[in-house]
């Protein structure tokens, strides 16, 4: 395929919307982790928070997400605090993406976390541990291993979702795409190439996944939970 | 109906006199209205054109020969692994690339350089990946015994596809499609960006008129949730119907003395 000179573009554009589907998944990791203690708190109106959040994202399509956050965001800061700050693509479109992201996550580690038997935090409690680390020493190792499938599954929606983050002017490998498209006119050839490009990251994301889902099985051979 | 609209608009108008943000919810309504529609629209013709193309694609794809699920997997592998956003540019500015698509009189005046037939190109072509992907996992989940039950009274291939395996498979991925339609609807939002003015594109027109960015931002969220809480709802009543197995009373499976 003869790109005409824009392959150092695609390539860039490609750089950062691999930064933004990482620093999204940081960040959704975290939202999702928060959403599903609030989900299993014992505290009703923190459980109708996750729930309404869960329900609010799930129906709420994501570009108008990243409109709301790019263009709202502006408004609702200097509401808030009277400054005028200007919220730029790259923060817009990661604070919409792992809003998103954290939504469906909440589910994945809720669900996760009830998987996990009972008795395992008995036996933490019983030999002397605190809560936290109950959570991160007991728990949450468990947790990553049963989330896992269901968070590559997540990895893979937010990694072609971070194409919406274009429409905000973004330079990611869609926009570039876009760009070189309307200076050749070969719109078809770019976008091929751009489609190219994802199908490449989500070849090397689903064997990453695997390779980290062998990983996390490694003691338990043959007994999948 | 769009008369109506007009008038009811008019009426809300005047009531809400000018308490913002009331008003020029009702000024705008017909367009939020018609924006509604079109996405309705979009969702219930792609929909319908994707599960149509999902059947052969799925008997393609659990085929034995390489040369039927080659293609298949191939298919399902693109439009599952790619942006839907890239999918609806090479279709809509794509392929204009090509002098003999231009050439092609009715072909492309009418359809390929239309907006509206290349959102709905995109999103058939789209959903007709995910749902059979969704048909492959349903169709090898038919139980065993049922197939055989239906070889053993001598219906033909094809018929124990058409009256047996087909049947069970959709009633089988039912749920899962409900799921397909919401995703399905958040991705139709796409559509504006092709200069469609669905419920996302007539949301920002007006948004262009009235710098009210975040007041017509959250009346379209609403909607959307209403759309999606609609087919949740639908799917609902669909799965009552076609898993009717599943919901039968009780005491009938209740052993006897």
């Amino acid at each position: 395929m003869d790109l005409h000179g824009f392959g150092h573009l695609l390539l860039a554009g490609t750089w950062v919307t691999l930064q933004l589907a990482f620093a999204s998944l940081l960040c959704g990791l975290v939202l999702g982790l928060v959403g599903a203690a609030a989900a299993l708190s014992p505290f009703a109106p923190l459980r109708w928070l996750a729930l309404g959040y869960n329900t609010l994202m799930r129906g709420i399509p994501e570009l108008l997400l990243v409109l709301v956050i790019y263009f709202g965001a502006t408004h609702v800061i200097e509401w808030m605090t009277g400054d005028y700050i200007d919220v730029d693509p790259f923060t817009a479109g990661v604070a919409a993406l792992s809003i998103a992201f954290g939504a469906y996550a909440t589910e994945v580690f809720r669900s996760a976390m009830q998987e996990i038997p009972a008795g395992q935090r008995e036996a933490a409690l019983a030999i002397g541990l605190g809560r936290g680390d109950t959570f991160f020493r007991i728990l949450l190792p468990q947790v990553w291993r049963i989330a896992l499938p269901g968070l590559g599954n997540l990895f893979l929606v937010l990694l072609k979702d971070t194409a919406l983050v274009s429409v905000i002017g973004l330079d990611d490998l869609m926009r570039q795409a876009y760009v070189a498209a309307g200076f050749t006119k070969l719109p078809f050839t770019f976008y091929l190439a751009a489609a190219g490009i994802y199908l490449a990251l989500t070849i090397v994301s689903m064997q990453t996944i695997q390779r980290l889902e062998r990983w996390a099985n490694r003691g338990y051979r043959g007994a999948r939970a | 109906m769009s008369g109506a609209i007009v008038a009811l608009s008019g009426w809300l108008e005047t009531l809400a006199g000018d308490a913002e943000p009331w008003a020029s919810y009702a000024r705008y309504l017909p367009r939020i209205v018609d924006g509604l529609w079109l996405t309705l629209e979009l969702i219930v013709v792609s929909g319908l054109i994707g599960l149509a193309l999902a059947v052969p694609i799925a008997l393609a794809r659990v085929a034995r020969a390489p040369a039927l699920w080659m293609p298949a997997y191939g298919y399902i592998f693109f439009f599952r692994g790619t942006p839907l956003l890239v999918q609806i540019f090479l279709v809509y500015y794509g392929l204009s690339q090509f002098e003999t698509l231009r050439a092609a009189g009715w072909l492309w005046d009418e359809v390929l350089s239309k907006p509206y037939w290349c959102a709905i190109i995109a999103f058939s072509l789209n959903t007709a990946a995910y749902t059979a992907e969704l048909l492959r996992g349903a169709m090898l989940a038919v139980p065993r015994g049922e197939i055989e039950a239906a070889q053993s009274l001598g219906l033909t291939r094809a018929d124990q596809l058409r009256r047996v395996i087909l049947p069970r498979a959709f009633g089988i991925i039912l749920p899962a499609y409900g799921n397909e339609v919401i995703l399905m609807l958040k991705g139709s939002a796409l559509a504006s960006t092709i200069t469609l003015l669905d419920l996302m594109g007539a949301t920002r027109s007006v948004i262009a008129r009235t710098y009210m960015s975040m007041e017509f931002f959250l009346l379209a969220g609403v909607l959307y949730l209403l759309i999606a809480a609609l087919f949740i709802g639908l799917f609902r009543i669909l799965e009552r119907i076609l898993n009717a197995h599943r919901h039968a009373p009780r005491r009938a499976a209740a052993p006897r003395p």
